[in-house]
C-alpha cells in the first residue's frame, strides 16, 4: 500500500524534473548551423578560409592530399571503408634525387595513381588518422555538387608512370614535328 | 554563382510571409472583437429575416467560422509544434520556407494536397474512405458546445457536458474503421490500441467531469463558466483554486486523459512509429492522410478547450474576459501538451492500461466524492 502511493510521488517528481530539463532546452543556444549563411568559406582548391565559427571543429568535409609529402605507403588505401582510394606506385631507383616529405621521411615509392572517388567517399576519416606524414586531409570545403557523376573521381598524382623499357632493337628516330 | 537563386528564393518566401503574420495577428484582433462582431451580425440578421431564418443563419454562420477555425489552426500549431520540438532539441526547426519557417505548412499542406490519393488492393474501400470523415466529424462536432463568450456558442446545450463525452469518443469508431479497412496488420494493431486506449480513459475523463458537474449543479458548459466569474481579479474562483487542492489533482488527471483520448506522446500507442510504421493510418496518403492531421489538432484544441472551461474558468479570464482570452489560455494547454511530448517517452500499452484502471481511475472516484462531501457540508 506504502508503494501505491509513492508511486505517485515518483511519476509526479520524475515528470517535473524532465519537463524541467526540456524546458531550460527550450531557451538554450541552438547548435545548429544554417546552410546558406552570410558568412560562407571562401573555396578555392586546397586553400579555404573559414570565418571563424562558422563550421564545427572536427567538420568532415571534402577530403585533399598534399602529394608532395605522400610516400606511397598505402595505409590510407587499405583503412578505406569503401574502397575509395585507389593508389599505385613504382620503386624510385636508386640512382634518382632522394627527395623528402615535410617531415624528413625519405620518399621511396613514387605514386603514380591517387585516385579518390568522392562520390564514394563515407567521410569517416579513417584514411586520415594512419598517414605518417599528415598528407591526406579533410578540407572545409562543403559545396564541391557535381551534374556528372564521374567528375567525383579526383586524380591527385602528379607523376606520370614511367613508360616501359624500350625494346632492346633500336626504333628510328621519329621527326621532330615543326614548331 | 549557385548562390543567387536561393538567395532570390528566401528573398521572396520572406515577402510571402508577410501577409501570414499579418493574417494571424488579424485574426487575434478577431478574436478580440468577437463579441461586438457577433452582434452586428445578429442585428443585421434579425432586421432582414424572420426569427427562425435569423437564427438558422446565425448557427450557419457560426459553424462556418468554427469550421473554418478548426481547419486553419493545424497550420499554425503544427509549426508551433515543430518549432517547440526543434528548440528542446537545441535544433532550429523550420528555417527556410518563408520567415523563421511559418510558411512550412502551407508548403506541406500543399504536398499532401497534390500527392497520389492511394487506396491499397486488399483494402475494404467503402469503409476505408468512410473512416477519415467518422473521425473528423468526431472532432468537428464536438465544437459545436465550446462556448466562446458570453451567449457566443454554437449551441447552447443544457447537456453540454454529456455531449462531449459521447461525441469525444466518436473518433475511437473512425480510428478502429481506419485500422480494419486498411488490410493492414500494422494499421489493425493501431486501430484496435486506439479503440482500448480511449475506451479505457473515457472513465476517468467521465468522473473528473462529474466531479466539477457536482460543485456546479449543471451540464451547461456556460453554467460552468459562470460559476468560476468573479472574486480576486477575476480567477479566484477558477474550479482548480477551489475545494482545497482537490481540483488541481482533477485538472491533472483530466489533461492526462486527454492527452490519451487524443494519441498524444506519451500514450500515442496507436500511432507508435518505432512499432506500427504509422498506425492506424499507415495506408492512408494526400488528402485522407492529411484529415487523421486536422483532427489529432482538432481534438488537442478541443481537449484543451474542455480543461478551460472546467477548471480555469473558460472566457472570464484573469483581468480581461472573451473569446481572445479563451483562445490564449488553450494555446497554453497545448503548449504543455506538446511540451510533454517531447520530454515523456511512449509508454507501453500494460503501463499504459496500469496508469488507467490502477491510478486515475481511483483518482478520479477520490475527487469526485471528494467533492461531492465538500458541496454537501457545505450547503
Amino acid at each position: 500500500m506504502k508503494e501505491y502511493f509513492l508511486d505517485f510521488w515518483d511519476a509526479v517528481s520524475s515528470t517535473a524534473t524532465g519537463m524541467a530539463i526540456t524546458l531550460r532546452h527550450l531557451f538554450m543556444k541552438n547548435e545548429t548551423q544554417q546552410y546558406l549563411s552570410d558568412e560562407k568559406p571562401e573555396t578555392r582548391w586546397n586553400s579555404v578560409i573559414v570565418p571563424e565559427g562558422l563550421l564545427q571543429d572536427r567538420s568532415r568535409m571534402r577530403l585533399y592530399v598534399k602529394m608532395e609529402d605522400c610516400i606511397g605507403c598505402l595505409q590510407c588505401e587499405k583503412v578505406c571503408p569503401v574502397d575509395c582510394i585507389t593508389i599505385s606506385t613504382e620503386k624510385r631507383q636508386k640512382t634518382e634525387l632522394p627527395i623528402f616529405a615535410a617531415n624528413g621521411q625519405g620518399i621511396k615509392q613514387r605514386v603514380v595513381q591517387f585516385d579518390i572517388d568522392m562520390s564514394l567517399c563515407c567521410y569517416c576519416n579513417l584514411c586520415v588518422y594512419p598517414c605518417p606524414t599528415d598528407c591526406i586531409v579533410m578540407t572545409p570545403e562543403y559545396e564541391f555538387a557535381e551534374r556528372d557523376k564521374t567528375n567525383f573521381l579526383y586524380r591527385f598524382a602528379k607523376d606520370k608512370a614511367t613508360p616501359p623499357e624500350p625494346p632492346e632493337e633500336k626504333k628510328e628516330a621519329e621527326p621532330v614535328a615543326a614548331g | 554563382m549557385g548562390l543567387q537563386r536561393p538567395a532570390l528564393e528566401a528573398k521572396i518566401s520572406n515577402l510571402l510571409s508577410i501577409p501570414v503574420v499579418a493574417g494571424a495577428a488579424g485574426a487575434l484582433v478577431v478574436f478580440a472583437l468577437l463579441p461586438q462582431i457577433a452582434e452586428l451580425i445578429r442585428e443585421q440578421l434579425s432586421a432582414n429575416l424572420s426569427p427562425t431564418m435569423a437564427k438558422l443563419a446565425a448557427t450557419a454562420i457560426g459553424v462556418g467560422a468554427v469550421v473554418f477555425l478548426i481547419t486553419q489552426l493545424p497550420i499554425f500549431l503544427i509549426w508551433w509544434e515543430r518549432k517547440i520540438a526543434a528548440h528542446i532539441q537545441d535544433r532550429l526547426g523550420p528555417m527556410r520556407v518563408g520567415w523563421h519557417g511559418v510558411l512550412q505548412s502551407f508548403a506541406d499542406g500543399m504536398k499532401l494536397l497534390f500527392k497520389e490519393d492511394i487506396i491499397a488492393d486488399g483494402a475494404d474501400r467503402f469503409l476505408f474512405k468512410l473512416a477519415p470523415f467518422l473521425v473528423v466529424m468526431g472532432v468537428f462536432s464536438a465544437f459545436a458546445v465550446l462556448p466562446w463568450a458570453d451567449g457566443l456558442v454554437i449551441s447552447d446545450l443544457n447537456i453540454g457536458v454529456l455531449y462531449v463525452i459521447a461525441i469525444t469518443s466518436f473518433g475511437a469508431i473512425g480510428i478502429l474503421m481506419a485500422g480494419w479497412a486498411s488490410n493492414n496488420k500494422y494499421a489493425l494493431y493501431g486501430g484496435m490500441r486506439s479503440a482500448a486506449q480511449m475506451v479505457s480513459y473515457e472513465i476517468p475523463t467521465a468522473i473528473i467531469i462529474l466531479s466539477v458537474v457536482v460543485q456546479v449543479g449543471s451540464l451547461n458548459l456556460q453554467d460552468i463558466i459562470a460559476a468560476q466569474q468573479g472574486g480576486f481579479g477575476d480567477f479566484q474562483n477558477w474550479f482548480i483554486f477551489r475545494a482545497w487542492g482537490l481540483n488541481v489533482i482533477g485538472f491533472v488527471s483530466f489533461f492526462i486523459c486527454g492527452l490519451a483520448e487524443t494519441n498524444r506522446n506519451p500514450f500515442d500507442i496507436p500511432e507508435a512509429e518505432s512499432e506500427l510504421v504509422a498506425g492506424y493510418h499507415t495506408e492512408y496518403s494526400g488528402m485522407r492522410f492529411a484529415l487523421f492531421f486536422l483532427a489529432e489538432y482538432g481534438a488537442m484544441f478541443f481537449v484543451a478547450g474542455v480543461a478551460v472551461v472546467l477548471f480555469l474558468g473558460g472566457w472570464s479570464g484573469p483581468v480581461f474576459s472573451g473569446p481572445l482570452v479563451f483562445f490564449l489560455k488553450i494555446l497554453a494547454i497545448v503548449f504543455v501538451q506538446m511540451w510533454i511530448r517531447w520530454t515523456l517517452p511512449r509508454l507501453r500499452v500494460d503501463q499504459m492500461m496500469a496508469l488507467c484502471w490502477k491510478y486515475l481511475i481511483p483518482i478520479a472516484f477520490v475527487v469526485l466524492m471528494g467533492a461531492a462531501v465538500l458541496q454537501v457540508s457545505g450547503g
